[in-house]
């Protein structure tokens, strides 16, 4: 069950994107979110939707399973379709009871649940090709500048890595944890809401106990290991980069210019919607 | 008469089915166990004893194949899975990670309360499963954080042995253990096995602590049941074994080499007393 969430696994696959610098990816995913949020016309969505396939074309990710981490979000993208179709004001098109759709909502709605569903794809996509470790050396590199105004950039990156590394041993761990507690007859599907948070009790003791057991024996081994932070580190693969990655910043920004030139010619241009 | 208790068919378990991570766990398991066997089975890490006693309480469900319980297909769709759990009662690796409740006593009372028992049986059940495992009265309202590495793994199988199971499956039950938390473990399993009647399924990846015990071994790689037969045979073919990378026990080496230097003993000893005995009887006859 656990093991089909599939919104920010990395997906092992051979592709260009898989090799790019990790600081082209985050910086990539940042200007992809500002590009959706640019325009406000048809012609926009064409050239993200275009951006987007060629991008997970390139990655060799199975379509299929990047879809597949939309189910995450079904609910919140269910919410705001429906907020924007029925809430907004405007020219009235279908009347049902009090319920009312305008042209107005119709565009809104269709809109932001599309942007939403390209903010999910574009990020997961930065995940799937990104293993955990690459994202936090990228996300240190990038932050570095900050440290000169005493943010402590290092620890945050071992923070963040921490984290991320332990997402899939704890999932691990609740797998096996529910599977030892239902072979003892626990149930974890029936019964009311009260119920079923009582049953999770037995889940979520071992589960906390087990979190501090190995947060423990992490900073044991870490301390054994003469760590002290970050000052006067480095590192074993420090991230160059590479000719590709200068050739992916040329496309994403092409990209991006060409988003901008659409949202200031969009209003030009006969309306599609 | 013989009974059929656990029967395999053609088993077969695909992870992740149909992605890159997809993995082929266990292959056509083809498996028959009668009651009150004493079974052992023997595999590297990753050769798929885990996925396969899963099954046998359905926490885990074929992809392919069938499996019975007792006559009944277990895939049924009137197949009810909460009796199977009851009857067979599996002790994962490490159980002593699954304890969550405040006191000994209550924690081996969660199995057998959710059977829906009334609390004079589940009291009895609790009581009785407890001093089964050795733990003694002044234990049952601690808790069972405070208890050492060994007492945690008794108390977490007594939750099992509460439940009264049919069919008792260990997982490594001796994991981490020292020598001495070890062969107390093993024993009150044997002697649980002896007095009860249950049938034992005993996974490790040690040969040392099943040949003791164990009528049959079962022997897992890369998914596939390699090897099914009687203890004594199978250590007879430590060759086979090894190029699994399993070992026979040290004794069935010893005995093997003294056999290749020309004394005529059998080798076929799987304890250190029998090989003793064995090794005796045999200098008396060049005495």
């Amino acid at each position: 069950m656990i093991r089909d969430i599939t919104i920010g696994q990395y997906y092992p696959v051979d592709s260009i994107l898989h090799h790019l610098d990790p600081r082209v990816k985050l910086n990539g995913t940042l200007l992809f979110i500002i590009s959706i949020f640019l325009f406000d016309t048809f012609y926009g969505y064409i050239a993200v939707t275009l951006f987007l396939l060629s991008i997970i074309k390139m990655s060799k990710v199975p379509f299929k399973f990047i879809v597949k981490g939309l189910k995450a979000i079904i609910i919140i993208l269910l919410f705001t379709v429906f907020f924007n179709l029925f809430l907004t004001r405007g020219d009235i098109l279908v009347q049902v009871g009090f319920l009312k759709i305008s042209k107005q909502g119709l565009h809104s709605a269709l809109f932001m649940g599309l942007r939403l569903i390209f903010l999910i794809l574009g990020s997961s996509l930065m995940t799937f090709t990104t293993t955990p470790n690459q994202l936090t050396d990228g996300l240190e590199k990038l932050l570095w500048p900050l440290s000169y105004i005493k943010v402590p950039v290092h620890e945050i990156a071992m923070m963040m890595s921490i984290a991320l590394r332990f997402i899939p041993i704890l999932l691990e761990e609740t797998d096996k944890i529910m599977k030892a507690q239902m072979a003892r007859g626990a149930d974890f599907e029936s019964g009311g809401i009260i119920k079923r948070a009582k049953g999770l009790i037995p889940l979520l003791v071992p589960l906390f106990v087990s979190a501090f057991r190995r947060a423990n024996d992490l900073a044991m081994a870490m301390e054994a290991r003469c760590y002290r932070g970050g000052k006067g580190r480095t590192k074993m693969k420090p991230l160059h980069y590479k000719g590709r990655d200068g050739l992916a910043y040329v496309f994403l920004l092409v990209y991006f210019a060409l988003v901008i030139v659409i949202s200031i010619f969009e209003n030009r241009l006969p309306t599609l919607l | 008469m013989i009974f059929l208790q656990i029967v395999f068919d053609n088993v077969s378990h695909v992870y992740s089915s149909g992605t890159t991570f997809e993995q082929h766990a266990i292959r056509n398991i083809n498996l028959k166990i009668e009651q009150g066997e004493f079974i052992g089975l023997i595999g590297h890490t990753g050769s798929g004893k885990s996925t396969l006693i899963q099954h046998m309480n359905g926490l885990i469900k074929a992809s392919s194949g069938n499996i019975y319980f007792n006559g009944e297909n277990i895939n049924d769709k009137n197949f009810v899975m909460r009796n199977l759990r009851s009857k067979v009662g599996l002790v994962f690796q490490y159980p002593e990670h699954q304890l969550f409740e405040t006191t000994v006593f209550k924690d081996v009372s969660f199995g057998p309360k959710n059977l829906g028992l009334d609390k004079l049986e589940v009291d009895i059940r609790t009581y009785e499963a407890l001093k089964m495992v050795g733990i003694g009265e002044d234990l049952f309202d601690a808790s069972p954080f405070e208890l050492s590495g060994g007492q945690k793994r008794r108390v977490a199988i007594a939750g099992i042995l509460a439940m009264r199971p049919e069919v008792l499956i260990l997982d490594e039950p001796t994991a981490g253990l020292d020598p001495l938390g070890r062969d107390e473990i093993l024993n009150q399993v044997s002697k649980l096995q002896k007095e009860t009647g249950v049938t034992v399924v005993l996974v490790t990846h040690s040969m040392e602590d099943v040949a003791r015990y164990v009528d049959r071994i079962l022997v897992m790689n890369q998914g596939r049941l390699v090897i099914d037969q009687e203890t004594r045979k199978v250590f007879a073919r430590y060759k086979e074994l090894e190029e699994i990378h399993l070992a026979a026990p040290q004794v069935t080496y010893i005995m093997n080499a003294l056999r290749d230097k020309g004394f005529s003993l059998k080798t076929d000893a799987t304890t250190v007393e029998e090989a003793r005995d064995e090794i005796l009887k045999c200098i008396k006859r060049y005495m």
